[in-house]
């Protein structure tokens, strides 16, 4: 297979395919998650389930002074790292032209020099939290393949993205081809591993919310 | 066509001055990219040179790659064809036709059995011979016979270097290029659709002086295709600064701006348009304001649309996401639904909940 | 300022990123440089003027510190080339024109003379011949 034959796959079909189980793995898993449902209160409700879910979806974005003092490693290069992703994903200009094709939606970019900037900052950040989780007594013992695997495929878009966007090494056809199928990758693993944390933290901090502000706790 | 004259006694006898052969050795050297100091060495190795006899097959072609060659300022066609090489076989450019063409070819063929070079353009049908025949005999057939011969084999444009434009979808013909046929001689692929005309006459001055040029994967060479449009842009300032035309003619497209979102092939194209340019250096396409085809690499014409920008995923993702969505819905609710008959059964007996279930994965 | 005398619209200098890379007094100093060597040791250097990335309107600049000194020699050589000590003596301009006056090679060299001027032993036997031609042609008429 050339270099644009393989580019040209991952563009096509292979890009299909990943779409395809990505958001039907979301659906799947979401609703799951959404038709087990909780055990019934059946106390009296002493406050608003709806009000504290609501309210502790936007709170618990912002950690308490608790948390600085237990995991302050965790939550500063955790928040870098995530930041990061965002940038990287979501305001480099040819990343939004694969959003615009598939909502239809559009937003400006930034500078590509500064993404590749971010980049290697998120890099950075993510290296040293995997350093962390091994040389952490408590983290190792806690970690198992399926959070090395999470690490890795997270890591290796924004590596293939670098390679691809200085050309290093292969041809640019075949770097940005390998950094196409490890987003695909990425996608196809979504639902099943923890990374689905993206969409089941709404309704984690939801529940909490909700089951405390029924109580009329703060939660 | 006598072989025994150098190039120099050739030019001396043809009244062509030494510092005609300087002048070309220099602008030569200059057009190749090399330093001044090599203008001598050019000068004293082609003065030296036994004209090596060309010959210039064409196949399923379009006649473009002639055309570019023939638009060659720097060393002109006429120079080429009289100094430095010995023409002895081209069907646009000879003067001769029928069977006494074919007789030239022969002969050149068997006079220089082992030393000829051998140009091809267009690529050759490989479903039926009977495609595309010359004189009664197949492409393939010719191509064979006189790549025997050859000392190497020059592939002018994409088409002989990859397939060109009658290997694209459907290939009704079965295209193909040179190197899928030719595997016992050396073979330089000098593709583009067409090739620049003074990388063309550039290959093959470089070629005489210095014998077979660093080639890359695809068999070009690294002097002209060593380097992607993308690296050598002048609009590359405006892909870094994040500045992009959304559309032909629209304010982005009137100040020169990036045609990444346009889909240029730029960064994934190999060639010397960004420098060498076109036209005696006047512009190339994305001067011009229309995205790089990609056409020096190889299955261009297939490779995802001209105007799609090379980050985006060819198939209608956002329609798959809606049926997978939609897919997911019924699988999801089938599931949802089991899972919860199973939760009220494990309620109703009064079943425990263990360590393992807590340690579940997902 | 092509060579047919249309006015090139330099659109690069217009746009506001065209970048200025500063060649001007680099080039300048290996000139100087060069120039330096020439005097001390003899030793002559040749720059190659398409081979370096001038922004546009740099050319222009350099040719115009560079000027034009004494001598001017026009070559009828496969096309027109041009040859001019600049007002730096020992620092010449070479510009070679195909057939269709389009530049095809410029250099900046820095020697006694350049090459090409002068005249070539090859070029001179043949000429000796046709003037030996010449004579015996002559002498039988005469």
């Amino acid at each position: 297979m050339t270099d644009t034959e393989f580019l040209l796959w991952v563009r096509g079909p292979a890009f299909n395919i990943a779409t395809f189980i990505l958001c039907a793995g979301v659906v799947i898993r979401f609703l799951e998650i959404v038709l087990l449902g909780r055990k019934t209160d059946l106390a009296e409700a002493r406050g608003s389930a709806a009000a504290g879910g609501f309210r502790t979806m936007l709170m618990r974005t912002v950690p308490d002074a608790g948390s600085f003092q237990r995991s302050g490693f965790t939550l500063i290069s955790g928040y870098i790292f995530h930041i990061g992703l965002f940038i990287v994903i979501l305001l480099f200009v040819p990343h939004i032209l694969v959003f615009e094709t598939a909502t239809g939606l559009s937003w400006p970019g930034l500078p590509s020099n500064v993404i590749d900037a971010v980049n290697v900052v998120t890099m950075i950040a993510l290296l040293a939290v995997l350093v962390h989780r091994i040389k952490d007594p408590v983290m190792r013992m806690l970690s198992g393949f399926a959070d090395y695997l999470v690490w890795f495929v997270t890591f290796l878009p924004l590596l293939t993205g670098y390679l691809a966007f200085h050309r290093v090494g292969l041809s640019a056809s075949m770097l940005i081809g390998l950094h196409i199928l490890s987003v695909e990758l990425l996608m196809i693993l979504f639902p099943f591993t923890k990374l689905s944390h993206a969409f089941t933290l709404w309704l984690a901090r939801w529940y909490n919310g909700a089951i405390a502000g029924y109580k009329g706790v703060q939660s | 066509m006598s072989k025994d004259k150098t190039l120099g006694e050739t030019l001396r006898e043809r009244g062509v001055s030494r510092r005609s052969f300087l002048k070309f050795c220099a602008t030569t050297a200059s057009m190749m990219a090399l330093p001044p100091a090599m203008i001598p060495v050019i000068a004293a190795t082609l003065e030296k040179v036994r004209r090596p006899s060309v010959i210039w097959l064409s196949f399923q072609e379009c006649t473009g790659c002639t055309e570019s060659i023939t638009r060659s300022h720097s060393a002109t066609i006429e120079d080429l064809i009289f100094d430095t090489i010995s023409l002895d076989y081209h069907h646009t450019l000879q003067a001769a036709a029928g069977s006494a063409a074919e007789h030239a070819r022969e002969e050149a063929m068997q006079e220089n059995h082992g030393n000829y070079i051998l140009v091809v353009d267009g690529s050759i049908p490989g479903d039926n011979n009977g495609y595309s025949t010359i004189a009664g005999i197949s492409n393939k057939d010719m191509l064979m016979d006189v790549a025997a011969g050859a000392a190497a084999i020059v592939a002018v444009g994409s088409c002989a270097a990859f397939g060109g434009i009658p290997k694209a979808d459907p290939n009704p013909t079965g295209a193909v290029s040179v190197s899928d046929l030719v595997k016992d001689k050396p073979i330089v692929n000098v593709p583009g659709c067409p090739p620049i005309p003074a990388v063309i006459t550039g290959v093959l001055v470089q070629f005489l002086t210095f014998g077979l040029p660093e080639l890359d994967q695809l068999g070009r060479p690294a002097a002209f295709y060593g380097q992607s449009i993308h690296d050598r842009c002048y609009r590359r300032p405006f892909y870094d600064k994040g500045l992009f035309a959304n559309s032909f003619d629209d304010e982005g497209a009137k100040k020169g701006w990036c045609l990444f979102k346009l889909g240029c092939k730029g960064p994934t194209t190999y060639n010397a348009c960004a420098v060498t340019k076109w036209n005696d250096g006047t512009s190339f396409p994305i001067e011009a304001g229309h995205p790089c085809l990609g056409c020096s690499e190889p299955d261009f014409w297939d490779a995802g649309s001209f105007y799609k920008a090379l980050s985006v995923p060819t198939e209608a993702i956002g329609k798959t996401a809606v049926y997978a969505g939609a897919a997911g819905l019924i699988a999801g609710a089938a599931l949802g639904a089991s899972l919860r008959a199973r939760k009220q059964s494990a309620v109703k007996n009064h079943e425990r909940v263990t360590i393992d279930d807590l340690d579940q994965e997902s | 300022m092509t060579a047919d005398g249309m006015p090139a619209t330099d659109f690069a200098a217009s746009s506001p990123c065209a970048p200025p890379t500063g060649n001007l007094i680099p080039l300048l100093h290996e000139i100087r440089h060069a120039l330096t060597r020439w005097l001390e040791q003899r030793e002559e250097h040749v720059i190659d003027l398409r081979s370096i990335p001038l922004a546009p309107g740099e050319e222009d600049r350099l040719l115009e510190q560079l000027g034009a000194g004494e001598v001017q020699a026009r070559l009828s050589v496969l096309g027109p080339s041009d040859i001019i000590e600049t007002r730096y003596p020992g620092v010449w301009l070479t510009t070679h024109y195909n057939e269709d006056e389009n530049i095809i090679g410029r250099f900046i060299e820095v020697c006694e003379v350049p090459g090409i001027l002068k005249s070539q032993l090859e070029d001179s036997r043949a000429g000796l011949g046709r003037l030996e031609n010449d004579l015996s042609n002559a002498e039988t008429t005469a």
